[in-house]
């Protein structure tokens, strides 16, 4: 069985995370690491996919700054989204030539381990077709943005576990007027850790390969 | 030799895949597994790596378009080598490199990369390989095929010798690329990454596509005795006629309604009077063309390509621009099968579409004239003493002065201009 190097990074700053899946992305693309996943939460950030609408960004820069929001635009797939405390956040870094050279395939496989994720906690969640992500009764609980290169893959998903849903409306999330839901809204009070552990566990099992639990990342600052 | 890119597949049941950016621009130079363009699907954006080393010669689908997995997105002049254009039928006929272009090959990959830049006349991927998988140093080959080039007998030849020495002489490699107007002239051999410093040129190879078309250009001036002659036309009646049924066009059959396929329809009129104009000489003989197949000039984004709208006299309005539509569409996706593009009869070119007022054009040879037509503008005009504003347009007709007279040109163009003033068919 393959094995990922799991890494639970806990909060990290956007700039910080990214520089990291970059740099472990091109050390997988050498083939001088095996996959990789990052879980982790960010402070307050909205960032804009490679195909995002800067329409879909509704407040202006001086209205984030001032809600200490930061923003950032990626080379991820997706349009504008949000990230922020209370949201676990992955990023596997995988190289999906062993596992199926699939894009879709893989975006499908991310969006059951969330579905199977959120069952554990009693929550029943699936799909609408042509949205990606993962929706319960129409709301959106979790978004995907991907990034691939040498069928490396960089950017993941983001599940509101507890996630303050205010900061949604600065934006449009993935540029569609749908909306956003968390795991505490639907009445479910999970510390970030606990669907982090059972995240990794249905990551495991969805994408057969055997998690080690490295970390040996600096402990993030809590709060 | 010339590498066709094209459209991967990201996976089993993906069809199509969304290219929403080019990471280099046509005449840029890209290694290998350099990261040439960029794809969506779905939620993934993926970045496709450069099949080969070369020159990013042609772009042929532009930013924002979906196409079919095996489409032909690019084309990539290896090694910068000015190829002989190959017989495009095959080339397009294969869809080229698979999904997952394999990763970079260890360490060889760049004493390859200097090997073939010693080579007289461009590689095939095949031989490369081959020089790579055996270490063959190339420049020790002799090269059988066309302009010395080396094929793959070639290197087969040279692996079956027996082992020393090879007694094959070297073939001559030309010095450096600043020497390169001494080179054979099928080969003008040109490094398109600059040296370091401040380069005051840059020379980059001709496409296949640019070389044909500056070919076709020149032997047209060569071969006709071209004049101009151009005409003002009155359009505010067709713009009214356009005006008042372009809303409907566009629901009832999903396109827009442009001005050019009123001029096309006037021009199919005046073509049927004055057979002369659709016509060709052959040595002494004027050949007549009983069928009227009118070539449109559509502009690709590094070069241009006439498809022809077959039996337009056949066509109303409607049907002439359903045709446009969908040649102007398939020209700048590649998907024109070659018999679209031959057989014209006659040819007309849209700069109007482009601000030009007017414009002298370059006959479509074997065709003895082209019409222009330029933008269509409201202008204030002297009409029985007074001052009216009109949609005015002009429209400018280039025509072999060998076979064409004046008076007979300005025939033709006034029969143009009559019908387009008089518009009275119904479009809807």
């Amino acid at each position: 069985m393959r094995s990922c190097q799991l890494r639970e990074l806990g909060r990290i700053d956007y700039a910080k995370a990214l520089e990291l899946q970059q740099d472990l992305a091109r050390q997988r693309k050498q083939g001088q690491i095996g996959d990789q996943l990052l879980l982790l939460e960010h402070a307050h950030v909205i960032t804009l996919g490679r195909n995002g609408r800067m329409e879909n960004l509704l407040a202006g820069e001086e209205v984030l700054r001032r809600a200490g929001i930061s923003f950032y635009p990626t080379d991820r797939g997706g349009d504008v989204t949000y990230h922020g405390p209370g949201q676990l956040v992955g990023y596997p870094i995988l190289d999906l030539r062993e596992w199926k050279r699939d894009v879709i395939g893989y975006v499908r496989a991310i969006e059951q381990v969330i579905i199977d994720t959120l069952a554990e906690f009693g929550i029943t969640a699936g799909r609408i077709p042509k949205l990606t992500g993962v929706w319960v009764e129409g709301r959106k609980i979790a978004a995907i943005g991907v990034h691939l290169s040498r069928w490396v893959t960089s950017h993941g998903f983001a599940l509101n576990v507890s996630t303050n849903l205010t900061y949604f409306q600065y934006i449009i999330p993935c540029g569609l007027t749908k909306p956003v839901t968390s795991m505490a809204q639907l009445g479910v009070a999970a510390d970030l850790g606990a669907v982090s552990r059972t995240l990794a566990g249905q990551f495991g099992r969805v994408f057969d390969c055997k998690l080690v639990d490295e970390t040996p990342v600096p402990a993030a600052p809590g709060e | 030799m010339m590498t066709d890119v094209v459209m991967p597949q990201m996976g089993e049941s993906i069809v199509e895949g969304t290219l929403t950016k080019w990471l280099k621009k046509p005449g840029e130079h890209v290694d290998r597994d350099e990261p040439l363009f960029e794809i969506s699907t779905d939620k993934v954006d993926t970045e496709i790596p450069s099949p080969t080393a070369g020159t990013l010669s042609e772009v042929l689908v532009e930013e924002g378009k979906t196409v079919s997995i095996n489409t032909v997105v690019a084309r990539i002049e290896e090694g910068g080598n000015g190829a002989a254009p190959r017989p495009k039928s095959a080339e397009a006929a294969r869809p080229a490199p698979s999904a997952a272009p394999p990763p970079p090959p260890p360490a060889a990959a760049p004493s390859t990369v200097e090997t073939t830049a010693e080579v007289t006349g461009p590689l095939s991927p095949l031989v490369r390989k081959m020089a790579r998988e055996h270490n063959l140093d190339l420049s020790r080959i002799t090269g059988t095929g066309a302009g010395g080039r080396i094929t793959k007998q070639d290197v087969e030849a040279y692996l079956a010798q027996p082992a020393g020495p090879p007694t094959a002489p070297p073939v001559p490699a030309p010095p450096a690329p600043r020497a390169a107007p001494a080179a054979p002239p099928r080969a003008p051999a040109v490094s398109p990454v600059p040296p370091a410093g401040q380069p005051k040129i840059r020379v980059e190879p001709m496409s296949t596509m640019r070389l044909k078309i500056a070919e076709h250009m020149v032997l047209s001036k060569r071969t006709s005795a071209h004049v101009t002659t151009i005409h003002k036309v009155d359009m505010t009646k067709v713009a009214r006629m356009r005006d008042r049924t372009k809303a409907g066009v566009q629901a009832q059959y999903g396109f827009s309604l442009t001005y050019l396929p009123f001029v096309t329809r006037a021009a199919v009129a005046a073509l049927r009077q004055y057979p002369v104009i659709n016509a060709s000489i052959d040595g002494n003989n004027i050949i007549y063309h009983n069928e009227i197949n009118i070539g449109i000039a559509v502009a690709l984004e590094n070069g241009l390509i006439v498809p022809v709208i077959r039996n337009a006299d056949e066509k109303n309005v409607l049907g002439l621009q359903r045709a446009i539509v969908d040649l102007a569409g398939r020209a700048r996706s590649r998907q024109l099968k070659p018999e679209e593009v031959q057989g014209g009869t006659f040819s007309i070119t849209n700069f109007g579409s482009f601000g030009s007022v007017t414009a002298t054009p370059i006959i479509n040879q074997p065709q003895v004239a082209i019409l222009g037509v330029g933008t269509v503008e409201k202008t204030p005009v002297v009409i029985d003493d007074a001052i009216a504003i009109r949609s005015i347009a002009y429209l400018s007709l280039t025509f072999d002065h060998r076979l064409i007279d004046g008076a007979v040109g300005d025939q033709f163009v006034t029969k143009v201009r009559q019908v387009l003033e008089d518009w009275s068919e119904d479009v809807l």
